[in-house]
């Protein structure tokens, strides 16, 4: 608006019968109008139908507050781009040496350059007032139905149901369940290449659901688009989100901060469900959850031990380790013909239970059940060409656990 | 070629043409070298004191004192506090708190019990890193007893139950109706045997009120 | 060009340029020091775009073809500190070595010797930083950002190489920016007030003093990183006290100045090539230079909305998200002022022009996504995604990168005495234009669809913008050799040049003979309101 207004002494319709005169020159008038009607049509059309194009509206109050305003914004934005190079084309299509144009000599106004300071302003507080109102409700953490601890791991989610009566009964690991095949273009990529994972976040909808995000080692961030919440996982730091999700289904997102080799490989899935179904999910899995402490008191066969033992390894240790076990050396060292596979077992069982100190082999005591940890150690002894010809029952991680008890 | 610049300076014709004094200018930077020097070190004391004035980062304050007889609840309203517990990456530790959560009034004394045990076969140092949302819960969380107030050395296999205690002031903003308290535990062994070998005492069993408690 | 001049001229002819290798190891000529800078920076940016066109490759279509994720993190990581640290302040440095003197009527930099010293540190620095490449355990990988604790406790070992590197380059930028301001401040010719300078001296005397402040932020926060990691200290980690969101505020301390330092002698360039080929005064110059100013001053007060995600009390975020608003005004300032100095001129198009008109158009459309990157509620959406990448290529590429060429073109006739062919100079154009925009464009589309950025691989919806973003970093990047090929025969074989070179151009240098002689502006000239700028 400020550079056609630039022109007030002689007034819009001068301008428009100057337009009108050179750009029957040229054709400079119908090409600039075309150009930007063009423009705009374009846009129009690539943010009213598609849905890839865009922010997604999402499933949230608030995901659908901030929809708005990147839209009001986004409108704004594209009014004064109009304006801006509407006038900056219009004053290349007429405003040539070619034409026999004379240059003006004028080269300030005060009044002008007070005008294209005041209107900015103005415009900005008028953007400024919905944003504020958006953030604010943002921030408007208390009365949650329920809360969930997630934390960021070197590349996985942890999920932790803080419940109502306040015991954190239910937690689990939500890894990437994308095989490495379809990475390296051995299969062909599914649906959702590198958005799924192997245990979603499940939640109800219409609850009010409070995350508390924070991270176990480095950096991560936790966004799920659709709801309109991002929040980095800082270790140390706790970090709080909310979101009351509207419409059941699973949404997909994806770590966002910069955490290390697999940052792109540590995806988000929420799964959200009727409140009766979310009920009774939860309900099962703490019966679960019970039935799970007394693995530990079992014996496997050699069998079950590889089966379940290669299920955690690609789990857990395949992003490092790979999954031939030949390692990234030397920040991962293979595992294949490695003195401490193949050295006891004892020895072994510790290095998973507590990590090595000063490398990036993390502790996994806390975060396997004894049966894991010991059908993933008989695994890795036993595959790729690794024999060690003994077995690995949880009963040994349980002793080896008391003993350092 | 290096041009004399008062000749090419006569756009301050106003300036004196005199011999420049190295010896204060020399003073001077030095005086700047210094301050600038010392600013860097108060960095982290201001940085920490804005972090307690502005409740940024949850930051809790350190020991808060109080009188028993004039505590007086506030029975109109109830407080959700949910505690986290972590171990950092590394840190083998078992650590968790006896409740997930409580509910308290405001200025209400409530008393929690934290787990920890070290089922290593090394004598471990830890040290426990608080962190509180919502911000503006922050200052008026007061704890008067806390495990995070100092280091935590355990035996190997060593089991301990560290108490914390705390009183939510009455003061809380009517908007907070529900706190998060997150612990989570570091492993400083090497950082406390190295601190502990400057005061050239035997590492590692480290008097724990020779050490200046960190984080307050 | 005048006759005192001349003379001149004539009287240095006996100590012109030493021979060999040797003038160049050993040149204090503001000329020649300017000269290497901008090859320096000319190679870097070839080996930053190397960089780009890997990580470009990879990101074509789904899945790892070429590289490793962890390679592909070395290579975000350098691409990033090579083109800020090696490409554009270096390039925007050696024309400040060119031109400051010429511009303001001085003979040379004010201290030569220094001036020498702070280019020789820079080879220096990037080897340093670039070797980390070839060692066990790979270079940097933690994003140029180097966010604490990933670059600390979780960094490979050759990150002290890459602290010593930063630091060097810190050296570097600060000795330059000592030098240019000495210079602006003390060397000016007579008659060249202040508010007669050309914007071009305005804004690098502005950008210099923000690099002197915040360059030892930067080097403070490498020297903490490097306390940390070796020295037990913890400053960035929770165990010992420390807090790694202090990392992120001391770094954007540094960098969001830092973003300014990039564009404010991108500001003075296009304010002086767009009067110039409108044949019109600059519009509003008064303007343009509290405009300037009042950028400088607000960059120092924005720096957390880069941190909007990192969790901040209601009144900080609300603070950030205001101030970072009010940067558009004087920006918005210098859009208009440009347009109106296109207004009712007499324009003619060269390929500096070109290049001009580009910038101001696509560094707008930068400022656009940028204004919707200020309102926190939607940076959460924004944050870490592409559209921040092509929110910030947009301000670089087409912004500060577009300024310099067009330099390079508008000044080269008087730096080499040689004509541009315009019709080789216009296929770069629009090479670089059409490149520029197939590549940054849609990458605000895979950013709102929720694509992360630093990612070397992605999930499916977001295969065909990736595609086309790649295939535009290609022509756009071979491009770039054409315009090495364009250069290279102005130097050899272009069309002699007047000393005025363009019929609209005004101010000191093209007073000189062109090419510029080895010493000018020996015997200050007389300088008026009307041949200032």
């Amino acid at each position: 608006m400020q550079p056609v207004t630039h022109n007030r002494r002689g007034g819009l319709r001068r301008l428009f019968r100057t337009g009108i005169r050179s750009g029957a020159r040229v054709g400079g008038r119908t090409v600039a109008a075309r150009f930007l009607t063009g423009i705009v049509a374009l846009l129009a059309t690539a943010f009213a139908y598609g849905d890839d194009l865009n922010m997604p509206v999402g499933v949230t109050d608030i995901s659908r507050q901030v929809y708005d305003l990147h839209m009001l914004i986004f409108w704004i934005c594209v009014a004064i781009g109009v304006v801006v190079f509407g006038a900056i084309i219009w004053s290349v299509l007429n405003h040539r040496k070619s034409f026999g144009v004379e240059p003006a000599t004028w080269h300030e106004s005060t009044r002008l350059e007070l005008a294209w300071t005041i209107i900015p302003t103005v415009i900005l507080i008028v953007m400024a007032i919905p944003a504020t109102r958006v953030l604010i409700a943002m921030y408007d953490t208390g009365g949650e139905d329920m809360v969930v601890e997630v934390r960021g791991y070197q590349w996985k989610w942890e999920y932790k149901y803080l419940d109502d009566d306040m015991n954190t009964s239910l937690r689990f690991m939500s890894n990437l369940a994308t095989p490495k095949d379809e990475t390296y273009g051995k299969s062909a990529k599914g649906e959702h290449y590198l958005l799924e994972v192997d245990e979603p976040l499940r939640i109800p909808i219409n609850r009010k659901v409070r995350f508390l995000v924070t991270a176990n080692d480095v950096i991560h961030a936790w966004w799920v688009p659709d709801f309109g919440i991002k929040r980095d996982a800082i270790p140390g730091i706790i970090n709080e989100l909310w979101a009351i999700v509207e419409e059941p289904g699973v949404y997909r997102g994806q770590c966002t901060e910069l955490c290390g080799k697999d940052h792109g490989f540590m995806p988000i899935v929420v799964h959200a469900m009727e409140e009766a179904e979310y009920d009774a999910w939860y309900a099962e899995q703490q019966q679960q959850y019970l039935a799970l402490q007394t693995m530990k008191d079992k014996t496997f066969t050699h069998e079950e031990l590889m089966a379940n033992g290669e299920a955690v390894y690609s789990k857990y240790c395949a992003s490092c380790h790979m999954a031939n076990g030949q390692g990234v050396p030397p920040v991962f060292p293979a595992l294949v013909g490695s003195e401490v596979v193949l050295g006891p077992k004892a020895g072994h069982i510790d290095v998973i239970l507590n990590g090595r100190q000063g490398t990036a082999m993390q502790a996994f005591g806390s975060q396997l059940r004894e049966d894991e940890i010991a059908a993933v150690v008989h695994y890795k002894r036993h595959a790729w060409g690794n024999d060690t010809g003994d077995v690995t029952q949880p009963a040994d991680v349980v002793a080896l656990k008391s003993k350092e008890g | 070629m290096t041009h004399n610049s008062q000749s090419s300076q006569p756009s301050q014709p106003s300036q004196p043409t005199q011999q420049p004094q190295h010896g204060r200018t020399v003073l001077r930077l030095a005086g700047i070298v210094v301050g600038m020097f010392a600013f860097g070190f108060a960095l982290v004391p201001l940085y920490d004191l804005l972090c307690e004035v502005t409740g940024l980062n949850g930051k809790t304050g350190g020991p808060y004192e109080y009188d028993a007889a004039a505590l007086q609840p506030d029975r109109s309203r109830l407080i959700k506090v949910n505690f986290i517990t972590n171990t950092n990456e590394g840190m083998p530790w078992e650590f968790r708190s006896e409740k997930g959560g409580v509910r308290v009034h405001p200025g209400e004394l409530k008393s929690v019990n934290f787990v920890v045990r070290n089922p290593t076969d090394r004598v471990m140092v830890a040290q426990a890193v608080p962190s509180l949302v919502p911000f503006s819960a922050t200052k008026f969380f007061h704890k008067t007893e806390c495990f995070c107030f100092e280091r935590q050395e355990l035996q190997p296999g060593e089991e301990m139950i560290m108490p914390m205690r705390f009183i939510v002031g009455r003061e809380l903003p009517k908007t907070v109706q529900s706190i998060a308290l997150s612990y989570s535990l570091y492993d400083i062994t090497d950082m406390a045997r190295i601190e502990s070998a400057e005061e050239q005492r035997p590492g590692p069993n480290l008097d724990s009120d020779s050490v200046e408690p960190i984080n307050g | 060009m005048s006759a005192v001049i001349d003379a001149h001229h004539d009287d240095h002819d006996h100590h012109g340029p030493a021979k060999g290798i040797a003038r160049w190891l050993f040149t204090t000529n503001h000329k020649d020091i300017g000269t290497l800078y901008l090859w320096f920076s000319f190679i870097m940016f070839l080996i930053g775009g190397t960089m780009a066109l890997i990580i470009r490759a990879e990101l074509f279509q789904p899945g790892l073809q070429f590289v490793e994720p962890e390679f592909f993190n070395q290579m975000t990581t350098n691409h990033g500190l090579i083109m800020v640290f090696g490409a554009i302040m270096p390039a925007f440095v050696g024309l400040a070595n060119w031109l400051v003197p010429m511009m303001v009527g001085a003979p040379d930099m004010a201290l030569p010797r220094m001036n020498n010293l702070s280019f020789w540190i820079l080879p220096f620095a990037f080897s340093m930083l670039l070797m980390t490449l070839f060692m066990e355990g790979g270079g940097p990988n933690f994003g140029w950002t180097f966010y604490a604790p990933l670059s600390t406790t979780y960094a490979p070992d050759t990150v002290t190489f890459f602290i010593f590197g930063v630091h060097m380059m810190g050296a570097s930028s600060i000795m330059g920016s000592i030098n240019i301001i000495a210079t602006i401040l003390n060397m000016r010719a007579p008659g060249m007030t202040y508010m007669r300078m050309p914007l071009f001296v305005w804004t690098w005397l502005i950008t210099a003093y923000l690099l002197i402040a915040v360059m030892p932020v930067l080097a403070g926060a490498v020297t903490m990183m490097l306390f940390d990691i070796h020295f037990g200290t913890s400053f960035f980690s929770a165990a010992g006290g420390g807090d790694p969101v202090m990392f992120q505020h001391i770094f954007w301390f540094f960098g969001h100045p830092e973003v300014y330092i990039m564009i404010l002698p991108a500001f003075g360039i296009v304010s002086a090539i767009i009067p110039t080929f409108a044949r019109k005064r600059l519009f509003g110059y008064d303007s343009m230079v509290y405009a300037t100013a009042s950028i400088a001053f607000l960059s120092f007060i924005v720096w957390a909305h880069h941190m909007f995600t990192v969790g901040m009390p209601l009144a900080g975020q609300l603070f950030f998200m205001y101030s970072t608003m009010l940067i558009a005004v004087p920006t918005g300032v210098k859009v208009f002022n440009w347009v109106a100095t296109m207004w009712k001129g007499s324009m003619t198009f060269e390929t500096p022009m070109l290049f001009a008109i580009a910038f101001v158009i696509l560094f707008t459309m930068g400022g656009f996504s940028g204004l919707m990157l200020a309102i926190t509620p939607a940076d959460y959406q924004y944050h870490d995604t592409y559209f921040v990448v092509a929110h910030f290529h947009y301000v670089l590429v087409p912004g500060a990168l577009f300024s310099i060429i067009a330099a390079v073109y508008y000044w080269l006739p008087k730096w080499c005495g040689r004509m541009v062919d315009e019709r080789l100079g216009k296929t770069h154009f629009w090479l670089s234009f059409i490149g520029v925009n197939v590549t940054f464009f849609p990458q605000h589309f895979s950013g709102l669809a929720g694509m992360p950025r630093r990612i070397p691989d992605y999930a499916l919806a977001f295969a065909d913008f990736n595609m086309v973003s790649s295939i535009g970093a290609f022509i756009f990047g071979f491009s770039q050799v054409f315009f090495m090929y364009v250069v290279i025969k102005t130097i050899r074989s272009g069309r002699p040049a007047t000393a005025r070179v363009w019929e609209g151009a005004t101010g000191l240098e093209w007073e000189l003979p062109s090419p510029a002689p080895y010493h000018s502006f020996s015997t200050p000239p007389k300088v008026t309101a009307e041949n200032a700028h």
